[in-house]
């Protein structure tokens, strides 16, 4: 190695000696300064900041730094964080309201959640890559049906109470439009909150009343909402409302507890037609709120009004079973405004945690678990009706209300807190406390002292004592449940901490992840997930705090978020910023709440206009609709741009009643254009609001800011630009950056909380948890640390020239469509396959599955152009990588041309039957004209590590026509 | 498959069969192979009134969803069951076992406005 071009990058001499040389920028960014150098020669440029001036329109250029620190060394960070998350003082929990402490088994803590070959991979759109988690999403699916006694569930929703809202709109959208929806008092605060917030925005009136007053006079009432057992403890037999709920044309929704259900009644047998909730207890850590997995069941003829991914068994071109995605025709992304829920990213890896924490424990592990529980809280009952305390519920599962006698609440919360333990405050008089997994006698022994300790006259029982002769409550008659579930043998034959690791690990080996090679996903940003990043996550210290715990037990994350809020702001050049929303839909519905209300504010609630370029993302007028909006397209022109002419005319025209805009920048095309001032002037010009779509903020961060060009709000997908990770199709955070203007107007805090920071009376939560996916926070605080302002600038004029240098590599092998005014794209860019299909009869999904022989994932396909795959490479993809992903599709493309020369056949060749599994390359039976070295290994880099996919091709219509959404049996 | 010339189009691409007092609708060759492999088809009750011009169900394909639009109004007499179990019939008999609805029309005179066959192949281009 002695030509000077292949010497190594040398040392950057500006930095002090005696800084970190751990430091991280160099780690996060694939190619060096040689390659940068390298690259920059291959488009005829030699600096970053010339290819910076040929993309971004100098009228929105930023011209200093971000006001953020130096980069830094991953080791003393992490020190720091450590520190800022002592500041956390972690109780025991038992405040409950659908949060429960629980014990994350050790073989799923260290082998899925902490594993990257389980939460860095994309969406399972490609489904023969991702057999694995399809599989664990369905025993996730099957998990639900079977607890819930209802035969259709989705794999997952975001939490319980927007479950519980998307329920809402699903029983207006099943009864054709009623618009009352009655949601009983006994439901979680935060669930209530919830869904005022969305019945306002979609103009249903959701009343709140205890159950026995509900009232089904007239017929305009959709659904009712009760919750199991009620949040104060109770189980209450709702045979008659629901009786009422049905005779009245109604359905019937219930919030349940999925442990409780072990051994409680299942909702489908008591008439639900909707089951919702938190899966949240089997093996996820509180977390402070989030992320876990809501869920979702119903009955089977509701399927196509349910929302949510559903995961569906189909088969592939062998005739094997095969799992995928099923019922897409129902997503935001295909209906657009016809949608009636906006939610794409769900809470995959959570889900995946939560299904396998029942194949551990099998359903006796997990009535074990539930007995446990409910026998302790019948032990904690005695003892304070010993002590002679009121113990307001008789039937209970885990939770108890109690009236302390001759003390007022707050001295009972108080003498728990001095003891380490947090009970619910219900009111001046009355105290919650709900026991969970973790809960031992120890423990209740201590609540008991609490209670007894301002009547220092009474003897405590000793619950170890009365422990010996206690026996067991039972659950009375009408609610216990006879009938059998998790009976399939996934849930019975991985109880051996072996079996689960192996299982585990082969699930595993069907995905495709970033372990393996890059996520080339136009609009998805599959960039590093960092491990330093990931680290803090499963640290108690964030993981164990329950979200409504008292302001004094959480100032290190509330150091954390004021920080990381300060710099999001700095990025986006907003002026507040909300965490709340725990996905990009949630920030999409959240931030056109603040444009709502602000026109109302102004006495302008008629602003209910919102414009949307045709090219933007499903998920746009779907939220639009869903906050309240009427959908206005605008057209593009042939380059992908908004069509100037028309947005001014659709502005002019709408100009009374404009509320907003909503665009994509730079552009679903990934152009930067730039018109994109205008285009604010003009819709501000005619009384509008510009909501700007942050998918596509990668291409932004340091180089100019949403704020700065004309934005008013943005969303920020934190799972894209900030390295949280896809998890597999979920959890994404979507927090919205707003101008002063809007600031009074983010989504308020559930929970009765004083307020952290800014918020807004107007406008109600929209997320469960106060503060959303709070423990997945770290990860964008740590990336954003590490890299500084120099480090994230970096970052981005790097992502533009990874997708510049691909899209030259490329130019001469496919047609690369739509490039900005100097030739260059953003951070990602288009490819056309149309054109194959004449000449070659090769279908731009043929190639998706030929590359999986090579090795990758797909980039998006037919998306937001059909026929074309839309790369971006991201800046983490290293010269190498980006170099092979090239090779595999110039490869490919000489396939085609063999096909157009009739060297191949039309039919029989590589591309039309990929992907090639391992047991149709080594059949016995090999039908094809071609070789079946050509068929697994078209690439000399597959000869040192190839990913095999599991199955053939799936049959997509066979899934849909077919509809099985739970585990099918074994000898299928 | 050519486009059949006894009956008439919507341009989006339904179409309208007179068989003296029933109205038949249902979809051209040229919008099932748009839609690819048709997997569901709703469609409305007996003795739901249509309106001209207005959604009377909804076909949806592994990839897209589209509402069906009624050229006509009148009471739908008669619906093809057979769809729910064999939706592909949409894709390879669409003229004939393909069939959705079978209407009675209450304006027969609606027919008259809808496209024949040369202006529906004119205006869906083929």
């Amino acid at each position: 190695m002695t030509s000077p071009a292949n010497q190594p990058a040398k040392v950057d001499f500006s930095q002090n000696v005696l800084d970190a040389s751990d430091t991280f920028v160099d780690r996060h960014i694939g190619p060096d300064d040689l390659d940068v150098k390298l690259m920059l020669a291959e488009l005829g440029l030699s600096s970053l900041e010339e290819l910076v001036e040929q993309t971004v329109p100098s009228g929105i250029r930023l011209t200093e730094n971000l006001k953020l620190g130096r980069p830094r060394g991953e080791f003393e960070l992490l020190r720091e964080l450590k520190g800022i998350a002592s500041k956390n003082r972690i109780l025991r929990s038992m405040i409950g309201m659908g949060y429960s402490d629980t014990i994350t088994p050790p073989v799923i803590l260290r082998n899925v959640m902490e594993n990257p070959g389980w939460y860095t991979q994309y969406t399972p759109y490609q489904a023969e890559i991702s057999q694995g988690r399809l599989e664990a999403l369905l025993n996730f699916q099957t998990m639900i049906c079977d607890l819930t006694g209802l035969p259709l569930a989705n794999a997952s929703m975001l939490d319980e109470a927007t479950a519980a809202a998307e329920a809402m709109s699903m029983a207006n959208a099943v009864t054709g439009g009623r618009r009352q929806f009655l949601v009983s008092s006994d439901c979680h605060p935060q669930t209530i909150a919830v869904v005022q917030t969305r019945a306002k925005s979609l103009g249903l009136d959701a009343k709140v009343s205890a159950t026995s007053d509900f009232a089904f006079e007239g017929s305009d009432v959709c659904g009712v909402l009760l919750q199991y057992p009620a949040t104060d403890g109770r189980i209450v037999d709702h045979s008659e409302v629901i009786a009422k709920a049905h005779a009245a044309g109604a359905l019937v929704v219930m919030a349940a507890d999925l442990l409780a259900l072990t051994i409680l009644k299942a909702p489908g047998e008591l008439g639900a037609d909707i089951a919702v909730g938190s899966a949240q207890r089997f093996g996820v850590p509180m977390g402070f709120g989030g992320p876990h997995a809501g869920f979702m069941a119903t009955r089977t003829e509701h399927a196509r009004k349910m929302p949510g991914r559903l995961i569906g068994v189909s088969r592939d071109v062998h005739g094997r079973p095969a799992l995928r995605l099923t019922l897409q025709t129902r997503e935001q992304h295909i209906r657009r405004e016809k949608a009636t829920s906006n939610i794409c990213t769900a809470q995959v890896v959570l889900a995946v945690m939560a299904g396998l924490y029942a194949c551990y424990h099998g359903p006796e592990g997990l009535k074990r678990i539930a007995r446990r529980i409910h026998a302790m809280t019948g032990l904690l009952a005695d003892g304070l009706k010993r002590l002679g305390h009121d113990v307001l519920n008789d039937t209970f599962f885990d939770t108890l209300r109690i009236r302390p006698t001759d003390t007022a609440a707050d001295a009972v919360i108080g003498a728990a807190l001095a003891r380490g333990i947090n009970l619910r405050r219900f009111d001046d008089q009355t105290v919650g406390i709900t026991l969970d997994e973790t809960t031992t006698l120890a423990d209740a022994q201590t609540v008991l002292e609490a209670f007894a300790q301002p009547a220092p006259g009474i003897s405590i029982a000793s619950l170890s004592q009365a422990a010996e002769h206690f026996v067991a409550p039972e659950i009375a008659a009408p609610f216990l449940r006879t009938s059998a579930y998790l009976t399939h043998p996934v849930f019975n034959q991985y109880h051996a901490e072996h079996e689960l690791l192996r299982y585990i690990f082969r699930l595993m080996s069907r995905d495709l992840s970033l372990c393996h090679s890059m996520i080339p996903l136009g609009s998805c940003t599959m960039k590093l997930n960092g491990t330093t990043e990931m680290i803090p996550v499963t640290w108690p210290e964030f993981g164990r705090m329950h979200p409504f715990a008292p302001p004094e037990q959480w100032k290190g994350y509330a150091e954390l978020f004021s920080q990381l809020e300060k710099w999001l702001a700095e990025i986006t050049g907003f002026s507040a910023v909300s965490l709340q929303p725990n996905a990009g839909s949630q920030g999409e519905y959240a931030g056109l709440l603040a444009i709502g209300a602000w026109h109302e504010s102004r006495a302008q609630a008629n602003r209910n206009i919102c414009l949307i370029p045709t090219s933007a993302h499903g998920t746009n007028p779907a939220s639009a609709v869903i906050a309240g909006f009427e959908v206005v397209a605008v057209a593009c022109d042939e380059k992908g741009n908004v069509d100037l002419a028309d947005l001014h005319a659709k502005a002019q025209q709408h100009a009374a009643n404009l509320g907003a805009l909503m665009v994509t920048y730079p552009s679903t095309h990934g152009v930067f254009e730039s018109s994109i001032k205008d285009i604010c002037r003009i819709v501000h010009e005619a009384g509008g609001q510009v909501y700007m779509d942050g998918a596509n903020m990668n291409a932004q961060v340091g180089l100019c800011r949403p704020g700065d060009i004309g934005a008013d709000v943005c969303h920020l997908n934190l799972h894209k630009t900030f390295c949280i990770p896809h998890g597999g199709g979920g959890p994404g955070v979507g927090p919205i950056g707003v101008a002063a203007h809007l600031a009074p107007f983010l989504p308020s805090r559930t929970g009765g909380q004083r307020a952290r920071g800014l918020t807004g009376a107007q406008v109600g939560p929209v997320s469960a948890a106060p503060d959303g996916s709070a423990a997945i926070l770290p990860i964008s605080w740590v990336y954003i640390a590490l890299m500084g302002a120099s480090g994230l600038r970096r970052a981005t004029q790097v992502a533009i020239l990874n997708a510049n240098y691909m899209a030259k590599r490329l130019e001469s092998h496919y047609p690369v469509l739509f490039r900005g005014e100097n030739g260059r794209c953003a951070h990602e860019f288009i490819v056309d396959c149309r054109s194959f299909e004449t000449s070659a009869d090769v279908k731009v999904e043929d190639i998706a599955k030929r590359l999986m022989d090579y090795g990758f994932h797909a980039p998006t396909m037919s998306w937001p152009v059909p026929g074309t795959l839309m790369i971006e490479p991201t800046e983490s993809e290293s010269r190498v990588e980006l170099d092979r992903l090239c090779d595999a599709l110039i490869s490919i493309r000489n396939e085609i041309a063999q096909i157009e020369q009739g060297k191949l056949d039309r039919q029989d060749n590589p591309l039309k039957h990929a992907p090639h599994t391992a047991a149709a390359v080594t059949s016995d039976r090999w039908p094809h004209a071609y070789s079946r070295e050509l068929a697994a290994y078209p690439a000399a880099h597959l000869r040192d590590y190839k990913f095999w996919p599991s199955v053939g091709r799936i049959d997509n219509p066979f899934g849909d026509r077919n509809l099985v959404c739970t585990c099918p049996p074994m000898t299928a | 498959m050519s486009v059949p010339g006894d009956r008439k189009y919507l341009q989006s691409h339904e179409w309208h069969k007179l068989d003296g007092p029933v109205v038949t609708i249902g979809i051209t060759q040229i919008a099932a192979d748009e839609l690819t492999d048709v997997t569901f088809v709703a469609l409305p009750k007996v003795g739901t009134k249509l309106s001209a011009g207005k959604s009377f169900g909804e076909i949806e394909s592994v990839k897209a969803t589209s509402d069906l639009i009624s050229g006509i109004s009148g009471e739908v007499i008669e619906v093809n069951d057979q769809l729910t179990a064999n939706p592909a019939l949409v894709n390879t008999d669409p003229y004939t076992a393909g069939w959705m609805v079978k209407v009675k029309p209450s304006s027969p005179d609606e027919m008259a406005a809808l496209l024949d066959v040369t202006a529906y192949e004119k205006s869906s281009g083929h």
